[in-house]
């Protein structure tokens, strides 16, 4: 069966653009604190989202809406309202994080499919199943941290589909776990759905030498000609003892466009994009050339080689964990 | 690891540098007309704007002698051109190019950011916000100013795509991104 692509959509335009580029299955969220790219100008209101599931469902594809940051104490209606209203909106599955949240659709919406969001971080079998057999989730997003042979041992011990990253901004941690935004910004991805948000970003031109800001603090300097990161804590240039480096991760970006087929030999069902902060451009050029590489497989013929470089961030990219030597 | 650039046309002098003499207040006006035009049509932009749809932005056109000062101004804006130094609360240079590629869709404001194709400076989340909103808006410039045109828009149509082609310049949305 031909691997299913998952692709990213901050907007309306850019859900159209990835229907129209080929992608089996779209993920999005609501314009709240529910979803963990909560940026601003990005994201759906209920309108919106109802319209794009029939707009998607038209055309042949699916819709999953992430509601996967954490419900904060005492505010879980927020969180309960968005389980409920992407059900009504007509939503394939939700892309759930939060134990209590799971527990709640699983009990409220027990026609409503569930997916693991990556947040959870779950990384083996036995997490795995347990979310399986507890709230009845059908498929987990894999954590970045994982080699294709871990990828391959979860898969030989469940029944659960796995869809992993293959594309776009490398989340290094064991993703739901990293605190380096909180301490920097007091926002975070798990609470806020953002990780070093825009809000604190600064940028600063010295003829020509770039200085990236964080909260007030540089995380990146790039000289006149380099390309220019964001200032994403894990991928900033810190010193540390005699060191001055890129402690955590380059400014790169994962494309494991070339490890398709060992993804599909461990078992992987779906492959997705990172990127819902990105462009309608960005929509459609990614979603076709990993469309083209899974129709390609499918066929047996040749991957393509990818065109995508310029999209990173850093302008550079790597296979993260998938092959990973760690420092 | 592999890398590789984006690569953004100049606006060519010959468009560029009659706007050194072009007086700028009736042309700020006619663009301030058409933006609120735009506006009227695509009341989401100014939605998906929130916080910032009041928020004054400066967009430079680093190869134009000339600098624009935006105010959305919840939904009636007004352009005002200047060949002066302006402050606004964000940002945002490039090649003229780069920045109706934005517009367009044809370019990723990422990869012009990644590529430093583009340079933003003061609120960032104000010019992402932005950004954003003019992804979403799905606008075509060219498509608002044929609108105008009556009985010329067909000859004018022919004459906006003949200086696309000439320039590189995204005067069009894209035909992928149109759908
Ligand atoms: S700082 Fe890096 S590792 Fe931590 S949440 Fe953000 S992207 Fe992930």
């Amino acid at each position: 069966m031909v691997m299913e692509i998952v692709c990213p959509a901050g907007t309306p335009a850019a859900l159209r653009a990835a229907v129209k580029a080929g992608a089996h299955t779209i993920y999005c969220g609501f314009a709240d604190e529910t979803n963990a790219r909560n940026f601003p100008g990005l994201n759906f209101d209920r309108v919106e989202m109802r319209d794009s599931v029939a707009f998607a469902h038209q055309h042949g594809s699916k819709v999953l809406v992430a509601i996967n940051t954490f419900p904060r104490a005492g505010d879980e209606a927020i969180w309960h309202r968005a389980v409920a209203d992407a059900e009504s909106c007509g939503a394939d599955a939700v892309i759930l994080a939060d134990a209590g949240l799971l527990d709640y659709a699983a009990r409220h919406h027990p026609n409503l499919r569930r997916h693991l969001s990556v947040q959870a971080a779950a990384a083996n079998a036995d997490m795995v199943n347990f979310y399986a057999e507890t709230f009845g989730v059908k498929r987990v997003v894999l954590p970045r941290v994982l080699s294709v042979p871990e990828i391959a041992a979860i898969n030989a011990e469940t029944e659960v589909e796995t869809e992993v990253f293959v594309f776009g901004g490398l989340c290094v941690m064991a993703e739901g776990r990293c605190s380096l935004s909180s301490y920097a910004t007091g926002r975070s991805p798990n609470m806020n759905g953002v990780c070093s948000p825009a809000s604190h970003v600064e940028y600063h031109d010295h003829n020509g030498v770039l200085d990236a800001q964080l909260g007030g603090y540089t995380i990146h300097r790039a000289q006149k000609g380099d390309a220019a990161p964001y200032p994403t804590l894990c991928k900033g240039c810190f010193s540390a003892g005699e060191k001055t480096d890129h402690l955590f991760e380059d400014p790169v970006s994962l494309n494991a466009e070339q490890l398709i087929p060992q993804l599909q030999k461990a078992g992987v069902t779906a492959l997705k994009i990172e990127g819902r902060q990105r462009s309608r451009s960005y929509v459609t050029q990614v979603v076709r050339n990993f469309r083209e590489a899974v129709d390609a497989l499918e066929d047996g013929r040749p991957m393509p080689q990818g065109m995508l470089a310029r999209l990173s961030e850093g302008q550079a990219m790597t296979t993260g964990a998938y092959k990973k030597t760690w420092r | 690891m592999s890398q590789t650039s984006v690569s953004v046309p100049r606006c060519p002098p010959l468009l560029a540098v009659p706007l050194r003499a072009v007086p700028l207040a009736p042309l700020s006006a006619s663009l301030t007309a058409f933006s609120r035009r735009i506006a009227t049509s695509h009341p989401g932009l100014y939605r998906r704007l929130g916080d910032y749809a009041n928020t004054p932005f400066v967009i430079d056109p680093t190869d134009l002698p000339l600098v624009i000062l935006l105010h959305p101004g919840n939904g009636k804006p007004t352009i005002t051109l200047t060949r002066r130094p302006v402050e606004g609360a964000a940002r945002i240079a490039g090649p003229l190019a780069a920045l109706l590629g934005l517009v367009h869709g044809g370019f990723d404001g990422d990869a012009l950011f990644f590529s430093r194709d583009l340079v933003i400076e003061g609120d960032t989340s104000a010019s992402l916000a932005l950004r954003n909103a003019i992804d979403d808006a799905e606008l075509d410039l060219s498509e608002e100013l044929l609108n105008l045109t009556g009985p010329l828009a067909a000859p004018v149509h022919r004459a906006l795509l003949l200086l696309e082609r000439r320039t590189g310049l995204y005067l069009t949305r894209p035909e992928e991104a149109a759908w």
